[in-house]
């Protein structure tokens, strides 16, 4: 909340990224669009074959690269296609949380959500609540650190 | 120059039923209080047993307490636990110990230094009890080191103890267990307290269909129980010890908990008396030393030879 | 396998203070097995002290390779050529391929990232179990094919202590070595075997005797 201070984030939109199932929130996501419902342009998704093809590392990177929020999207509990993709993905997102809040980062900024194909409606809440929830954090702390940096006139060579 | 004998050892062979109990060395330096119990004890028990640091909880040296107790003119059996020694220092100690006037000693594994107050500590067992009383018997009867080196002169003449527990599992082990100890060169065996008189019964029933009875004295051993709430606690929190509800419920029910602790006691001591192979009890009073002359009164046991 | 954990990352952060390059260097043995120093944690523990670095102020460049196995020199040579304006070695090998990086690079710093803890055995997929004590003189033969040396908490070779009650051991939660011993001798018909008295261990032929050594001169190749 403090972030709000910096005054830059006037100007903040986020950056989100979905990791979203090709079997459950990928659909959604189509349905929703058909479905004409509206939800924040922050959000990025990238299709995955499965919610638990995402590992730690994935989740790690897409916060070094930048993105303000990320959030996993796996099909509801049981329905798994690949049985139980969706627990395993569950698991690393709460250990990657972890990591996050050791690190400073903050484990918020990361999400698991639930839903099936048929959930166009759901999908779009899903989008606005995270948007929503990184528009209160603000900023990705490593973001304004390397920008701090690059402003200082320092090596300021962000990865 | 003590004698060689130990005393405990003599009375056993004239066929007394021997009466030990425990002290417990005090977390300093000061032997003094040592000395006062075995003074009030010593009219009522024929030897006192000095633990090693039990429960892995620092404590003056069963062998210093031993020589307290010696000091006082009681007759002492230092513990020795394979946790903290090495062979090399074990075996030290002995010499020590002996040199002292020291006569008997009960070889054990010792608790484990998790329920202790060091619980960072690199534990030993470099030998198990087995093992330790074979070294005890292979240095009076041998008269070599475990390393099979020749003691040449003033050997080390312990009588040697062990112990049993009936309580713990595997159960049908337990008597092999103790056949193994007895094998290794134990002569005496003080058992864990019993609570449970149908399993000890069971228990040496079995000693005796292998006739361990007749190779080793065999010591059951009682605690009294202080209060309701010391019987529960040991009930769920002590490994290898068995106490029915039966005991809980009486002492719960009693009005005056201590004295039906004694009471109790008495009433086991009297029952195990009867139990063919028995040969004498070891009372452990842990912090309740004082309450051993009213037991061994209370039993019958009087006078003591 | 030797299996390992991570250490924490303040401890992690203390030892690569002062640091501004580190090679990070996992390792594809048993530590990956163990799922703890693989490529795959490699990449999660370098991308963690990045992040962490950044945060603090004092940001981290990081290399990140991933060996066959840290404890062959050929292997281990292959990062030679990767030492260039490096800081710092931080290992995620067992303690054994922490010593051999820093014997094969007496100029570079080498700083582990794992704690070493036993040999052992994958139980199901995230529980891993001690099963051997390395005491270089098997008595399995003895007891059933199952370790007291290392299964038991007290090492007895001879039966279990008093302590053990319902197939549990006095230290809690382990399982009594000694129960296991005794189940398995009584299904086999071989409960006899357990009155043998055993004799006092050679522990010299353990790490006792000071760091072991083998040699087969049927197998070396030069010499």
């Amino acid at each position: 909340m403090e972030k709000r201070e910096s005054g830059k984030t006037e100007s903040f939109y986020p950056k989100i990224i979905a990791f979203c199932c090709y079997y459950c929130a990928y659909s959604a996501a189509d349905l929703a669009g058909s479905l004409r419902l509206q939800y924040p342009p922050a959000v990025r998704m990238i299709e995955q074959p499965c919610s638990g093809k995402v590992d730690i590392r994935l989740l790690l990177q897409a916060f070094e690269d930048g993105a303000d929020g990320v959030y996993v999207a796996g099909c509801m509990e049981g329905d798994c296609h690949f049985l139980k993709g969706n627990i395993r993905a569950k698991k690393r997102v709460n250990a990657a949380k972890k990591i996050l809040d050791k690190v400073g980062v903050g484990g918020e900024r990361l999400e698991m959500f639930n839903l099936s194909g048929s959930m166009g409606p759901r999908f779009a809440e899903i989008a606005n609540e995270m948007t929503e929830r990184i528009l209160r954090l603000g900023p990705n702390p490593l973001n304004t650190a390397r920008a701090e940096r690059a402003t200082k006139g320092e090596e300021g060579d962000p990865k | 120059m003590a004698e060689e004998k130990s005393k405990l050892q003599s009375l056993f062979e004239q066929g007394e039923f021997a009466v030990t109990c425990e002290i417990g060395p005090p977390k300093n330096a000061q032997g003094d209080g040592i000395r006062k119990h075995t003074e009030h004890l010593k009219p009522f028990v024929d030897a006192v047993n000095l633990t090693d640091n039990q429960t892995a909880i620092v404590r003056l040296s069963s062998i210093g307490a031993g020589v307290h107790v010696l000091a006082a003119g009681g007759e002492p059996i230092i513990q020795m636990t394979t946790r903290d020694r090495n062979r090399i220092a074990l075996q030290s100690d002995l010499l020590g110990a002996y040199s002292l006037g020291v006569r008997n000693v009960l070889c054990l594994s010792g608790d484990h230094q998790t329920f202790g107050n060091h619980q960072e500590a690199k534990n030993v067992y470099d030998l198990d009890s087995i093992q330790l009383i074979k070294t005890v018997k292979d240095m009076r009867e041998a008269k070599v080191f475990q390393s099979g080196e020749v003691i040449k002169q003033g050997e080390p003449r312990f009588f040697i103890g062990a112990v049993a527990n009936p309580f713990a599992d595997p159960f049908e082990f337990r008597v092999l267990r103790l056949e193994k100890k007895i094998r290794a060169g134990a002569q005496f065996i003080q058992t864990q307290c019993i609570f449970d008189m149908e399993r000890f019964e069971a228990f040496m029933d079995l000693a005796r269909k292998r006739g361990l009875h007749q190779q080793a004295y065999i010591m059951a051993g009682v605690m009294p129980i202080k209060s309701a709430k010391a019987a529960k606690y040991m009930q769920k929190n002590v490994s290898g010890m068995l106490v029915p509800d039966g005991i809980v419920e009486k002492m719960s029910k009693a009005e005056d908990q201590p004295a039906e602790g004694v009471k109790l006691c008495i009433e086991q001591i009297k029952h195990l008396r009867t139990i063919p192979g028995v040969r004498g009890v070891h009372i452990m009073a842990v912090a309740w030393e004082e309450i051993v002359p009213e037991i061994v009164k209370g039993a019958g046991l009087l006078p003591r030879p | 396998m030797i299996v390992a954990e991570a250490k924490t990352l303040e401890e992690i952060l203390e030892s690569l203070q002062g640091m501004s390059k580190v090679l990070v260097v996992g390792c594809g043995g048993c530590v990956s097995v163990c799922l703890a120093g693989g490529e795959k944690e490699t990449g999660i523990l370098a991308s963690t002290l990045r992040m962490k670095r950044e945060l603090m102020g004092d940001p981290l460049e990081t290399v990140e390779e991933t060996l066959t196995r840290q404890c062959d020199p050929e292997y281990v040579q292959q990062l030679a050529k990767k030492l260039e304006g490096i800081d710092c070695i931080l290992s995620l090998a067992c303690g054994v391929g922490v010593q051999f990086l820093a014997e094969q690079f007496p100029q570079t710093w080498v700083v582990p990232a794992l704690n070493t803890l036993f040999a052992g055995a994958t139980m199901e997929h995230g529980l891993w179990e001690e099963r051997c004590g390395l005491c270089g003189e098997c008595v399995l033969a003895r007891t059933g094919g199952v370790c007291p040396v290392i299964r038991c908490a007290k090492s007895l070779l001879n039966g279990p202590c008093g302590g053990s009650q319902n197939g549990k051991c006095e230290v809690k939660p382990n399982e009594c070595a000694w129960q296991l011993i005794y189940n398995r001798m009584s299904e086999l018909g071989r409960v006899e075997l357990l009155l043998e008295v055993a004799g006092a261990k050679d522990w010299s032929k353990s790490r006792d005797g000071g760091p072991r050594k083998m040699v087969r001169e049927d197998v070396k190749i030069d010499g």
